[in-house]
């Protein structure tokens, strides 16, 4: 991956990007560029209003009044309609059950009962039983039968109660999941696609406040994705269940009751592509699922001090989008990640490394990465705030990062 | 292959031959009955007949297929003392009857997975010598572009699954292909194997409670050698009737040394499968290597232990003596086509030791569909190009 992204380096140009090309919409036609670069995925062109790269050009002016927290207002929607992060994820997984028979859900709870955070809700009824699964509890064997079924010509949707708990799956998914498409020399492609809350909630105990990201990064053959919003919740499920690779798609706990408006009409998120939340020219804030508002809610603060962050929600965890980070941090040379990881081995401490060895170059600063504590998370509730990252301790890293 | 030998010769066509057969060998697909050696012990079904329908043609197939699955075998023993196979090794001879007893069975839609014992059955589900010797070395045309080695067969053309390292791992994604089978409404089922060291996994019990469950058409089969690498059975399991392990689950007990028995016992269990859904096979067999090739086999065991499975219950040996008291060959014949038989397998090594080893550009191939993971997806997004260094 490196070695690709040096030859995008290599192109000097790109250094004098500014914002405004940022939101250009093709990214084809960037002067310089060698021919070992990766050219990246045009984003949504302008004519959309929900694109997110349009809609920053629509607010790097408005930013500094408005108020810069939590889901990105969708102002010139007209059409579509508004709902929760959950619903968004049942409307992807619906449109694509209706699309393609060969999908399926299995999981604990997902059928009759609903779904454990209703993203399954009402599927069992319209789709029957052999197409919503309820399962035993025995999360080893059926992430295994969701891959064996996926080895064959299904697209299993297999859910985890708690991301957490796919933790007894493990074996299943990195030897099985992740490996089975290049150990048989390419005769079975695994379509399968992981999902499940994860992250800290309120006050939910060690064991159900697991981020399983940082143990499942370095699986090869399998791609990760979080969601944010109810619209990336969307896109990125219908891509995954598209998908030919398995896709882990990691939702937040916190999240599900997020309101925003999508489009009517059918849509895809890029699973590779990083989304940028709000772009900026003095720091590279990179982030992903409920760590996004708390940034964004940092970022009011830190505009009304009289900084300019970009916000970046990287969305993809596996594979890293360089591209879009890379182009950041050529135009801005500092760099935060915050992320509700564990410091250790986390998807901070990735990136780290690939925005280092990448871009080093390009950095006035070291590149500081905000994680969790590497404690298990506790019950109590304010310990519990003191082991994720809270927007003041951004604020307080971008200001020491901005001297 | 050997079938369709067979049929030709048996044309009754006699002409000067170079090849095994002779005049003398019994014209194509005569029924023939065989009496399977021991009975059936069931659980919770009834045990199907001792009396198995063959033909001489399937007897003198099993013969020669078994050969030649204990002739690779053998050979692959000696590719590996001559460092040319690395890593693990996990040989099947003395458990042939299973695998070819299986295939005789059912059909190329039914599914067979197993654990990494897996070239015999690899074999047996149409893969050829080239592909097997060619992947053992690491070579490009290896059945798994020599990316997978020793454990990692697989064909999907043949429904066969694999080839797995993981020790039980088997067994769910086995009942998740029983599953796809069902939900496609394929009338085809899946032989999900394992070993009476993974008969104490967990998983298989998860698995095959879901099975239950949903009847699913899947049949598992424990291969019980008695040993899981070198710990014997009585060691590891409370209860060393794996057919009934699966309690609520019927169970048949097969004399895993008779391909009859064998034959018997799937297709009985493939019926079962398609109408009431799971069904356990145990098949009571022995291995003569050890557990892989850096295990001698006798630290657990005695050497009186193999010699006299080997002289009392080798499955090659049964037919063969079946063969010669139905007067389908003479014994020159046999000899003559297990001559035959290695002269094939060395061609197979010979020419498999001419591939050459996979490209460095290889290394990066098949770890994602479509390219290295950096293309884009979606319906509405440009492509994406990335350019390997």
């Amino acid at each position: 991956m490196s070695a690709i992204i040096h030859g995008a380096g290599a192109a000097t140009a790109l250094s004098t990007f500014n914002s405004k090309k940022l939101v250009a919409r093709s990214r084809t036609n960037l002067p310089g560029r060698s021919k070992r670069c990766i050219v990246a995925a045009g984003s949504d062109d302008g004519s959309k209003s929900f694109g997110s790269s349009s809609l920053s050009l629509r607010h790097s002016h408005k930013l500094i009044a408005n108020n810069a927290v939590a889901t990105k207002a969708d102002t010139s929607a007209t059409t579509g309609h508004e709902l929760l992060l959950f619903e968004a994820l049942q409307e992807g997984l619906e449109e694509e059950m209706d699309r393609d028979p060969h999908v399926c859900v299995m999981g604990e709870d997902v059928g009759h009962y609903g779904g454990s955070y209703k993203v399954t809700k009402g599927l069992a009824d319209k789709f029957g039983d052999l197409r919503v699964l309820d399962t035993p509890i025995c999360e080893n064997a059926f992430t295994g039968m969701g891959i064996g079924a996926a080895m064959t010509d299904l697209r299993p949707v297999i859910e985890g109660m708690n991301m957490g708990f796919l933790l007894l799956a493990f074996n299943q998914i990195s030897n099985n999941c992740g490996m089975l498409h290049y150990t048989s020399g390419g005769q079975f492609t695994i379509p399968v696609v992981i999902r499940g809350p994860g992250g800290v909630g309120r006050q939910l105990g060690a064991e159900h406040s697991q981020r399983l990201e940082s143990y499942f990064q370095s699986i090869p053959g399998i791609q990760m994705v979080a969601c944010s919003t109810p619209y990336n919740a969307k896109g990125l499920m219908k891509a995954a269940i598209r998908s030919e690779n398995p896709v882990i798609l990691f939702e937040h706990v916190l999240l599900y009751n997020l309101k925003e408006k999508i489009p009517d009409e059918e849509y895809i998120c890029n699973l590779e592509e990083a989304e940028m939340v709000r772009p900026g020219e003095h720091i590279t804030i990179l982030t992903y699922s409920r760590m996004r508002y708390h940034v964004m809610q940092a970022a009011k603060t830190l505009v009304n001090k009289g900084y300019d962050p970009e916000v970046i929600d990287i969305r993809s965890l596996k594979p890293f989008d360089l591209y879009t980070i890379g182009n950041s941090v050529k135009k801005t040379h500092r760099v935060l990640i915050v992320e509700e990881c564990m410091r250790t081995g986390g998807i901070g401490a990735s990136l780290t490394a690939a925005i280092n060895e990448n871009f080093h170059d390009y950095l006035d600063a070291p590149v500081m990465c905000l994680s969790s504590q590497d404690v298990p998370t506790p019950y109590a509730g304010t310990l519990e705030e003191w082991t994720v990252v809270q927007p003041a301790q951004i604020v307080t890293a971008v200001e020491q990062l901005c001297q | 292959m050997a079938l369709s030998r067979l049929s030709s010769r048996s044309k009754g066509i006699s002409r000067p031959l170079s090849a095994a057969f002779s005049r003398s060998i019994s014209t194509d697909t005569t029924p023939i009955t065989i009496e399977t050696s021991l009975p059936f012990t069931a659980h919770l079904c009834d045990p199907p007949s001792r009396s198995v329908e063959s033909s001489t043609q399937e007897l003198l197939s099993f013969f020669r297929t078994m050969a030649l699955m204990r002739r690779m075998e053998i050979a692959a023993d000696s590719l590996y003392k001559a460092k040319l196979i690395r890593g693990f090794c996990h040989l099947y001879d003395g458990q042939e009857a299973v695998a070819i007893g299986m295939e005789a069975a059912i059909t190329k839609k039914d599914a067979i997975i197993t654990a990494y014992r897996d070239h015999c059955i690899f074999l047996g589900r149409g893969g050829s010598l080239y592909e097997v010797f060619a992947e053992l070395m690491g070579r490009q045309d290896g059945c798994s572009k020599g990316k997978g080695g020793s454990m990692h067969f697989y064909k999907k053309d043949s429904s066969f699954y694999g080839g797995h390292g993981i020790v039980g791992a088997q067994v769910p994604l086995g009942c998740g292909i029983a599953f796809a089978q069902k939900y496609s409404k394929e009338e085809a089922v899946t032989f999900a194997m394992y070993g009476d060291g993974a008969a104490n996994q967990g998983q298989l019990f998860e698995a095959l409670n879901i099975s239950a469950l949903w009847d699913l058409p899947s049949i598992l089969v424990c291969e019980n050698n008695h040993y899981g690498m070198g710990t014997a059975e009585w060691r590891a399991a409370k209860s060393p009737s794996y057919y009934k392990r699966g309690d609520y689950v019927p169970g048949l007990k097969v004399d895993g040394m008779d391909a009859f028995a064998v034959k018997q016992a799937c297709k009985f269990a493939k019926e079962h499968a398609l109408k009431n859904g799971p069904i356990i096979l145990e098949m009571d067999t022995y291995r003569y290597h050890g557990h892989s090739m850096s295990d001698p086999g006798s630290t657990y065991r005695t050497r009186d232990e193999i010699s006299g499975v080997r002289q009392e219950r080798d499955p090659i040996e049964r037919i063969k003596k079946l063969v010669l008291s139905h007067d389908l060959a003479t014994e020159k014949e046999l000899k003559d086509m297990e001559k035959e038989i290695r002269k094939e397998v060395d061609d197979a090594i010979a020419k498999a030791k001419d591939c050459p080893m996979p490209e460095p550009s290889e290394l990066f191939t098949n770890v994602y569909v479509k390219g290295f993971g950096t293309e884009s997806f979606g319906a509405d997004r440009k492509e994406v190009k990335a350019a390997l260094p």
